[in-house]
């Protein structure tokens, strides 16, 4: 399936990032098609989290043009950001949920804050958010009382309140058991197509990934090294993707960060 | 090589200076973004409500109780001193005036840094480390108008009336020990300090104080969660920053606002 046959939502065309001068992304080409769970994937500290901190408007390209829905994302004022961002929803990595609030609360906080929806009618439709996630019968609950796994299904809760059209998940999977690992991965493709929104899955947990998504990207060191379908992905001969997919402890990828040579660092020859 | 260590030196101190320069003028801006970000919290009065309780209502012990005690030291030092020049019956205006000009405003602001202050940067900053900033901000929502800004009032109305309780309790603290334990009248007590309190030179004056004092110990406190790096470390050091920072900057302001308020008298 080659990702540009179909509408793009995305579209990422030359972009570089830099932080403090240190280059973070560099000649990044990407495009996300309507309707599709696509994964960007690669090592930690490849550079995948500040695409969707990109996508997103964070933070701007130091070169480059990034496009949400047709619009240029590095050049929309704050208002027209935050306009775009409510038709967004973003899973951050532990969750992030508001502390001082409840489940419910937490559900409903963007239906406050954003929509004229009476109590009940707030109330109806968290209700129906939690039941999407399998957690209504925790709505009175605080989030200091939910497990790993649960917090990561109320926060999806959270960031699909609003029906958003794009949906950013960074490193849904991390720390979570085998069956909660299992939930979510079930959920974002679930909810994708029940929504009829687009998908953005950053993650270092292939096998997970491999198996909900339709396309996959893969970074390292800040640049886009390869892509195609999991099956591309699977069967790949590029050794920096096969280190990856099959988690091989060294290969193009080392595993001893750069250091000076061992028998020196011991002191066995001067 | 002396010249190599001077010119390091010197181009530390100037790294330092454009640090401090810069981290006044960040603070600067974040104080004119939260006052310009200010009419959620003045629309939806749950928000500032529910700060006010956490900022204020739940200050009421430490400052209560602090009153006290402070009134009555006041009272014990303050007869054991007047005393010796046969002057006990003006112990009602001493304790009232060190309280209303100086010791209200400036040991309830030091006591609402401690307590709220402290309080208000842990959890700001824990909010940033926890990403709930971010959240807030990705569903377009600004974390200065719905967090920052109805704390920021929260602390700037309570101060004044954290203040003025800390110096009725002290009073009642002095009153206890002076009138009813050592037995100085009642009568010249009580009307002697209504005769010497002036309303607006004295009280009004402490209330000014206090209320800057609760504009500058909010705005640190907010700033430091705000700017805290976003690890344990991070955080904790930002809440010490906090309560050094707004007990200098109280005790530098009540000596300027004192030069400028009491120089007359």
């Amino acid at each position: 399936m080659p990702p540009v046959a179909q509408e793009p939502l995305i579209e990422i065309s030359d972009v570089g990032f830099a932080y403090d001068r240190r280059p973070i992304l560099t000649g990044i080409n990407m495009v996300i098609p309507k309707g599709k769970v696509v994964a960007i994937m690669g090592v930690s500290g490849s550079g995948k989290t500040t695409l969707l901190r990109l996508i997103s408007g964070v933070v701007k390209p130091t070169r480059g043009e990034v496009r949400v829905g047709g619009a240029l994302v590095n050049e929309l004022t704050p208002d027209s950001l935050y306009r775009m961002r409510r038709r967004m929803g973003m899973l951050f990595q532990f969750g992030a949920l508001f502390t001082d609030l409840s489940v419910f609360d937490n559900v409903a906080f963007q239906m406050r804050e954003h929509t004229d929806l009476s109590e009940r009618m707030i109330r109806d439709l968290v209700m129906m958010k939690l039941h999407a996630v399998g957690l209504r019968g925790a709505h009175n609950l605080m989030p200091s009382e939910l497990s790993g796994g649960m917090a990561r299904r109320v926060a999806l809760a959270r960031a699909i309140a609003l029906d958003p059209m794009l949906m950013m998940y960074d490193e849904p999977f991390t720390g979570l058991d085998p069956i909660s690992l299992g939930v979510i991965g079930n959920l974002i493709r679930r909810l994708n197509d029940a929504l009829g929104a687009t998908s953005i899955v950053v993650t270092h947990d292939v096998q997970e990934a491999l198996d909900i998504v339709d396309y996959v990207y893969y970074l390292s060191d800040g640049r886009m090294v390869a892509h195609g379908t999991p099956d591309d992905m699977r069967n790949s001969t590029d050794p920096l993707v096969r280190q990856f997919v099959y988690g091989e402890p060294d290969g193009p990828v080392p595993f001893q960060y750069p250091a000076r040579d061992f028998a020196q660092d011991l002191k066995l020859v001067h | 090589m002396f010249s190599r260590s001077a010119t390091l030196s010197v181009r530390s101190i100037g790294h330092h200076a454009v640090d401090i320069v810069w981290r006044l003028g960040y603070a600067s801006r974040f104080f004119a973004l939260t006052v310009a970000s200010s009419g959620p919290t003045f629309r939806r009065l749950r928000l500032l409500i529910r700060e006010l309780y956490f900022t204020g209502v739940l200050s009421l012990i430490i400052i209560l109780v602090s009153g006290l005690f402070v009134g009555m030291v006041l009272g014990l030092q303050g007869y054991h001193t007047l005393q010796t020049y046969g002057s006990e019956s003006a112990l009602g205006v001493l304790v009232a005036l060190s309280l209303v000009r100086e010791l209200g405003p400036v040991v309830a602001a030091l006591l609402f840094a401690s307590r709220a202050g402290s309080a208000m940067t842990a959890e700001i900053g824990l909010m940033k480390a926890t990403e709930q900033l971010a959240a807030m901000e990705m569903m377009a929502v600004d974390p200065i108008a719905r967090v920052v800004a109805p704390r920021f009032w929260a602390g700037v109305i309570s101060m004044p009336l954290l203040a003025a309780l800390f110096s009725a309790m002290g009073i009642f603290g002095g009153y206890l020990v002076g009138v009813v334990l050592i037995g100085v009248d009642e009568g010249s007590f009580w009307s002697q300090m209504q005769a010497a309190v002036d309303f607006r030179n004295d009280i009004m004056n402490g209330v000014i104080k206090s209320f800057v004092f609760g504009v500058a110990v909010t705005w640190i406190s907010l700033f430091e969660g705000y700017d805290a790096p976003p690890t344990a470390e991070g955080v904790s050091g930002a809440t010490t920053r906090t309560v050094v920072t707004s007990s200098l900057a109280i005790l530098g302001l009540d000596f300027l606002l004192t030069s400028f308020m009491f120089r007359g008298l």
